[in-house]
């Protein structure tokens, strides 16, 4: 237990996704306008990160990995070169199923988070999760928790920047640096704070 | 009034139309320093007050004094102990200056200040012309006034410089905290970082060898002597306490950056603060309590594999910069949460981050200025929370 918990704390706070690997920048830097429409969006990377991940791992364990076809009698392929393909096509389909799901069960949710649902299929914080998960030898249980984790991390970031942002409406910023510009100066001195976590080791 | 006479003499000049009106700033500033503004509000409804920007920038100006006069006599007492005992020696140009007017004994008031002074005030000093080069270059472009806030933004970095640092990264990390950390997002009052802090977190990742260690919080080169919190990280309260008792550590008898080691010279400056009402009272007990609270929790869970989870709160309160961090730099109130109930969280969430930072992160013994920086990320949201559950609330009393 309380190893899945330092994972959990691990993940959302000294590996956070955006704030230590800046993965998901784009949207991170684009919707984060707005405190409500960032946290719209946070909810959703948790919850297709709490899905794609495990999925994923199931998918790497029982029939990408060195040998882990042996229980179709084929023991000596290795399809880890599929890897990137197959994690990007589960997180796609994943994505659309949830949608749909979504759109038809809680018309609500699918309302609040709009653009964002398909937007998250080509996050690479996503996609970066589900590399990371196997790059560190994730199991199963590891994987959920791991990724609810990442996604809960990612939420906060982005819930915390555009705090910052709406803030900041009320700053006299340069003319060059207006938008984008001040945005990745934000974001750099959020990761500067975040280092407050960075060589806690749990 | 003379001075006054030259300073109207001259204003056509930096008005609009005048030969130097791209100068204008530069004026104000000295105009404004010297005499209060004669502008008034002009609109029909609106507070009629005593206190401006101006005077509560310089009320915290003169709060850090007791931290900083002591801070000097204690930089030169620790370092002329050291040296009476025979370690170390002073090698740079500070030994010549000091030799100048005092001499190396421990026991002198006068020496020990004096070896403070000639530490501190070039740090001071560059601090302060640097810092105020760039708020008068972005004042002249940007069109806006040069703020006293940058006189509580210099010396609060200047104190929180360890002893031994070099002037240049001085110079580097001002000009990182006023440019980077306020000055891009339009000067004083707009920024959502402490500038004094972003600077010195930019030092402190940047320069390591210089702002973090054993040998830096002395201003005697050679002598290492490890600072109250990293005796605490490795061997515990107990062994500590054979060589600094609580008291002392109280009272600021200890090396450590320049003035954040007396805790009672700190706590007079927090009674001028909260006696003039300019500092939050509600910042500092959130402090407080979340420190008191988890310093607590550690406590009891104590299982005597990490000597930091023994140490109890009153001790977390004397040592490192927790005092001075809790006193001038969580309390900025650009950078803290605005809302009353937010001040709270706020300040607990520095308090619960600075024991966490100590007991639980072995890559930092000292929590303070990290804890604070994470907690301004968060100050804009605890906010928000805090105004929409008051719209809640309100709409449902109808």
């Amino acid at each position: 237990m309380e190893h899945y918990l330092s994972l959990f704390v691990r993940s959302i706070f000294i590996d956070n996704m955006a704030l230590a690997f800046f993965l998901g920048m784009c949207t991170f830097l684009a919707v984060s306008k707005k405190i409500q429409a960032a946290f719209g969006l946070g909810v959703a990377v948790i919850v297709v990160l709490t899905i794609t991940v495990p999925v994923n791992n199931l998918i790497y364990t029982y029939l990408l990995a060195d040998g882990a076809l042996a229980w179709a009698g084929l023991p000596d392929v290795d399809l880890s070169f599929l890897g990137l393909l197959s994690y990007i096509g589960v997180i796609a389909a994943l994505v659309q199923i949830l949608e749909m799901f979504l759109d038809k069960y809680v018309p609500a949710l699918y309302n609040a988070l709009g653009v964002f649902l398909p937007l998250i299929t080509v996050n690479c914080a996503i996609l970066g999760a589900s590399l990371f998960m196997v790059e560190r030898d994730y199991n199963l249980s590891e994987s959920v928790v791991f990724g609810a984790g990442a996604g809960v991390g990612w939420a906060l970031a982005i819930t915390a920047l555009a705090g910052i942002r709406e803030k900041l409406k009320y700053s006299d910023v340069p003319d060059g640096l207006q938008g984008l510009g001040i945005t990745f100066i934000i974001v750099g001195l959020m990761s500067l704070g975040f280092m407050s976590f960075g060589g806690i080791d749990l | 009034m003379g001075l006054r006479k030259m300073l109207d003499g001259v204003e056509h000049h930096f008005q609009e139309g005048g030969k130097l009106q791209n100068f204008y700033a530069l004026y104000e500033v000295f105009d404004t320093f010297l005499y209060s503004p004669d502008s008034v509000t002009r609109s029909t409804a609106h507070v009629r007050d005593g206190v401006d920007l101006k005077r509560i920038m310089i009320t915290v100006w003169l709060a850090t004094f007791p931290a900083m006069f002591y801070g000097m006599y204690n930089l030169g007492f620790q370092a002329n102990t050291v040296m009476a005992a025979g370690t170390g020696g002073i090698t740079d140009w500070h030994g010549p200056l000091i030799g100048l007017l005092a001499g190396n004994d421990p026991t002198s008031l006068w020496d020990c200040f004096w070896f403070g002074a000639v530490y501190f005030m070039p740090i001071y000093i560059t601090t302060f012309l640097v810092g105020i080069a760039w708020e008068i270059l972005f004042a002249i472009k940007r069109g806006h006034e040069v703020n006293e806030g940058f006189f509580v933004t210099s010396v609060l970095f200047a104190l929180i410089c360890p002893p031994d640092i070099p002037l240049w990264q001085v110079a580097m990390g001002i000009s990182f905290g006023v440019v980077i950390g306020k000055e891009v997002f339009g000067g004083t009052g707009k920024n959502f970082l402490n500038p004094a802090l972003t600077g010195r977190a930019f030092l402190f990742f940047a320069y390591p060898a210089q702002l973090s260690g054993d040998s830096v919080w002395t201003a005697v080169d050679g002598y290492t002597g490890a600072t109250a919190l990293s005796i605490m990280a490795t061997e515990g309260v107990a062994t500590l306490q054979q060589s600094l008792q609580w008291g002392q550590a109280f009272m600021g008898n200890m090396q450590g950056s320049i003035g954040e080691t007396s805790t009672l010279a700190i706590g007079l400056g927090m009674l001028v603060l909260l006696v003039t009402r300019i500092a939050s009272w509600r910042i500092m007990l959130g402090v407080m309590l979340g420190m008191i609270a988890l310093s607590t929790l550690f406590n009891v869970l104590d299982t005597g594999t990490n000597p930091m989870f023994a140490v109890p709160w009153y001790w977390h309160l004397v040592v490192g910069s927790f005092a001075f961090g809790m006193v001038f730099m969580a309390t900025d109130p650009v950078s803290a949460a605005m809302t009353n109930t937010g001040k709270l969280w706020f300040g607990g969430l520095i308090g619960v981050m600075v024991v966490l930072i100590r007991v639980v992160n072995p890559a930092f013994p000292e929590g303070m200025m990290l804890a604070i920086l994470f907690a301004n990320l968060f100050a804009p949201l605890i906010d928000h929370f805090v105004v929409q559950s008051n719209i809640k609330r309100r709409l449902a009393r109808g």
